[in-house]
């Protein structure tokens, strides 16, 4: 057993936390919003490597393990960066594994940063992909469309919501005919799925950031800010729902840890480590971004405080996709085989 | 590299113990067990002992294996796995351990070899009726008189008294001072005048006591570590408990949800595996096995690898405790009136194993410091918050 990073990946994340100090401190977390996107940061990370890290050399990529993708992931989580890092590296795992011609095309334009492609993990509905991650800001959009996994150019007729965690969000027309299939049969589901995998384990590592973060905001103010002449963090009633914010947050990032781990190392478990890492994760933070919130006191309320923007993003990044509940029936599916038809 | 496995060693190990609980812990000894609410088997012991897995985390020339942390976790995985009596072991061992670091060579010579043997049991006597989490507010008195000391005194959930052959003491002898300052540790023997014990049963079904000391007399011979450094020694045996879990209980709980689950049908005849609400809870309970899991693991593996342990113990107790209270009531709740049944109905859903753990989990939040004192030391050593109050 071994649960320090090694070497290379402490060198990994002191190079990635240094572009998150300079490229996503809080002032540009805000100058982003609403739309939740910064175009130098996204520029700074594919620049850095980090979409050619998430796929194999022979595909052009730098071969990085789940592992290495998930200790930035914490990163980008602790920092709120407002670029769709997960996503972009999701859909690059996908067009890798597609592969074939159209697909390869895809890989060697996003690689390059000429093409923003993002992956809409949710089935389409009356031909609509609904809330994809980073649809609003992506030239390109990958979707399972019937059996057909597709990558659909974003035009002028997708629809960008404001939403909840100021996340590039768009409901995307994917209806039939609409762009180049690029996997047809139960292959395409099979590919889909993995990504979902992709997703569900990396944004896990980045909720275990959100969850660290809030912990370590909520104890600095609560050791500053006195009511009744103490500091308030002397009070039970603080101290002891910030130790078990810290404990989940201790465990969701051992689990997510784990499942990225699992990933390379444990092949048989990956899926459903993955799924319980994320729900884990989510509830360690959304806990953890409420108490930090709520020992704020009104401060915590106003949006000129740090705390708002992880508690909105907390919430965004765990339902966007598969809510946390359908995160621990997807555990079940894995453990025990999906339900039948009756 | 970064590895999430414990490792061939380890996996070795499991496989080479796995065999002998098989054989030793038969279906009689659980009944029995249940049935008695003592966490202690002298066959089980003498098994223990015979084949070397009495004490294998002590060096080989003690009588040990001189296995290393991980491998000690494993074997305790094993052990509670298979749910064996080593309530009486620990704390035998415990005291055995506390005595190798600071007992005479005298003291050393006479217990720890009975001790690994398997020939004494040796029982905790810190908690008393107004000193529980506040351990060091003890009154129980010392006096010294001559060569001797005279004990008075009550002590609280003295687990396994009735067969204790010594009593591992938290003393005051010195009321004049802060209560740290004024505690002495002693080995009492409990077969003589003035030692009285009397039963107390517990929501779990463990039989526990109270232990009442009038006028006991003990030699200084006796005494474990300095006049007025109980404290001190106290520390050295608490430090030895460090990282307790309770993922074994989860995954006792987790299993028989999932044979219920397969099993039981509802009034339309769907099984209950199949209903999504089953599902979740059944996910969420695999889910909180594996973060107790990894909680206790990380407590092992920083003592092997030699890394300070600052709150990883307590964060290991805290959660495991936390999350199998919640999850025995959520399962219970799922279940529903069957759930009811008892051990030994044998209608129960699986043999009742439901309703034990419900029982069981209310103390695992109390004993071995209620979670209140762990949130204490996760938020002060942890957080560097100031102390709370």
């Amino acid at each position: 057993m071994e649960l320090r990073p090694s070497d290379e990946q402490q060198l990994l994340i002191e190079s990635f936390a240094a572009l998150y100090a300079k490229e996503s401190p809080s002032e540009r977390v805000r100058a982003a919003e609403p739309l939740g996107f910064d175009a130098r940061l996204w520029e700074q990370l594919v620049e850095q490597g980090s979409l050619a890290m998430a796929v194999d050399e022979d595909q052009g990529g730098w071969g990085a393990s789940v592992l290495d993708l998930a200790l930035v992931a914490e990163l980008h989580g602790r920092a709120l960066g407002s670029a769709p890092l997960i996503e972009g590296q999701t859909a690059c795992r996908l067009l890798a594994r597609a592969g074939g011609g159209p697909a390869a095309g895809l890989l060697a334009d996003a690689l390059g940063g000429e093409r923003l492609i993002s992956v809409a993990l949710r089935a389409p509905r009356d031909g609509v992909a609904g809330l994809v991650p980073a649809g609003a800001v992506a030239t390109d959009v990958l979707a399972l469309v019937g059996d057909r996994l597709v990558a659909v150019p974003t035009g002028d007729d997708r629809v960008v919501p404001e939403n909840a965690g100021s996340m590039p969000l768009a409901d995307v027309p994917v209806g039939d005919g609409v762009g180049v299939t690029l996997v047809e049969g139960p292959e395409a589901a099979r590919l889909l799925d993995a990504a979902l995998d992709d997703w569900l384990v990396l944004t896990a590592a980045a909720l275990a950031g959100i969850a660290g973060r809030a912990v370590e905001i909520g104890v600095a103010y609560a050791a500053e800010r006195e009511a009744f002449g103490q500091k308030i963090g002397s009070f039970q009633g603080v101290g002891h729902r910030l130790a078990d914010c810290a404990t989940r947050a201790a465990g969701a990032e051992l689990l997510a840890r784990e499942a990225a781990w699992s990933v390379a190392e444990h092949p048989a478990r990956s899926a459903e480590l993955a799924a319980m890492a994320f729900a884990f994760a989510a509830a360690a933070a959304r806990d953890a971004t409420d108490w930090s919130l709520h020992f704020h006191g009104g401060y915590g309320f106003m949006l000129e405080y740090d705390i708002q923007l992880y508690y909105r993003r907390a919430r965004a990044w765990a339902n966007v996709v598969l809510s946390p509940k359908a995160a621990c029936r997807r555990v079940a599916d894995l453990r025990y085989g999906r339900v039948g038809p009756r | 590299m970064m590895d999430f496995r414990l490792g061939e060693a380890s996996d070795a190990l499991r496989e080479r113990f796995r065999p002998f609980l098989e054989e030793h812990m038969t279906r009689e000894l659980e009944e029995r067990l249940y049935r008695t609410g003592v966490n202690h088997d002298d066959g089980f012991t003498r098994a223990l002992v015979e084949e070397g897995w009495m004490a294998p985390g002590w060096p080989v020339e003690l009588g040990g294996q001189g296995l290393d942390p991980i491998e000690m976790l494993t074997v305790s995985e094993e052990l509670s796995r298979a749910d064996a009596p080593t309530y009486g072991i620990g704390t035998t061992l415990m005291v055995a351990t506390v005595i190798r670091a600071v007992g005479t060579e005298a003291q050393q010579a006479a217990v720890i070899p009975r001790a690994l043997a398997g020939e004494i049991i040796i029982v905790l006597g810190f908690t008393e009726p107004e000193a529980g989490s506040d351990v060091a507010a003890a009154t129980t008195r010392a006096v010294r008189d001559g060569d001797e000391w005279v004990i008075d005194g009550q002590k609280m959930f003295t687990t396994n008294a009735q067969i204790g052959d010594y009593v591992f003491l938290l003393t005051r002898t010195n009321p004049d001072v802060p209560k740290h300052k004024g505690l002495t540790m002693f080995l009492v023997p409990m077969d003589q005048p003035g030692v009285e014990v009397q039963a107390v049963y517990t929501l779990s079904g463990e039989r526990t006591n109270i232990s009442y000391y009038n006028d006991v007399r003990v030699s200084d011979e006796w005494r474990i570590g300095g006049v007025d450094e109980g404290w001190a020694t106290m520390t050295v045996a608490l430090q030895a408990e460090h990282g307790a879990g309770f993922a074994a209980s989860i995954a006792r709980l987790l299993a028989a949800t999932e044979a219920w689950a397969v099993e039981a049908t509802d009034e339309e005849g769907r099984r209950r595996l199949d209903d999504p609400e089953v599902r979740e809870a059944l996910g969420r309970t695999a889910i909180d096995l594996e973060v107790s899991r990894l909680l206790q693991r990380r407590v092992a593996w920083m003592a092997e690898t030699g890394l300070p342990l600052a709150t990883e113990g307590p964060m290991s107790k805290l959660f495991s405790s936390e999350a199998i209270k919640e999850r025995a009531q959520e399962m219970v709740e799922l279940v529903g009136p069957d759930a009811l049944r008892s051990y030994f109905d044998p209608t129960a859903p699986s043999h009742g194993m439901i309703e034990h753990l419900l029982r069981y989990s209310v103390g695992t939040t109390i004993y071995a410091g209620t979670s209140e004192i762990h949130r204490n030391m996760i938020a002060q050593r942890g957080l560097g918050l100031p102390r709370t109050r």
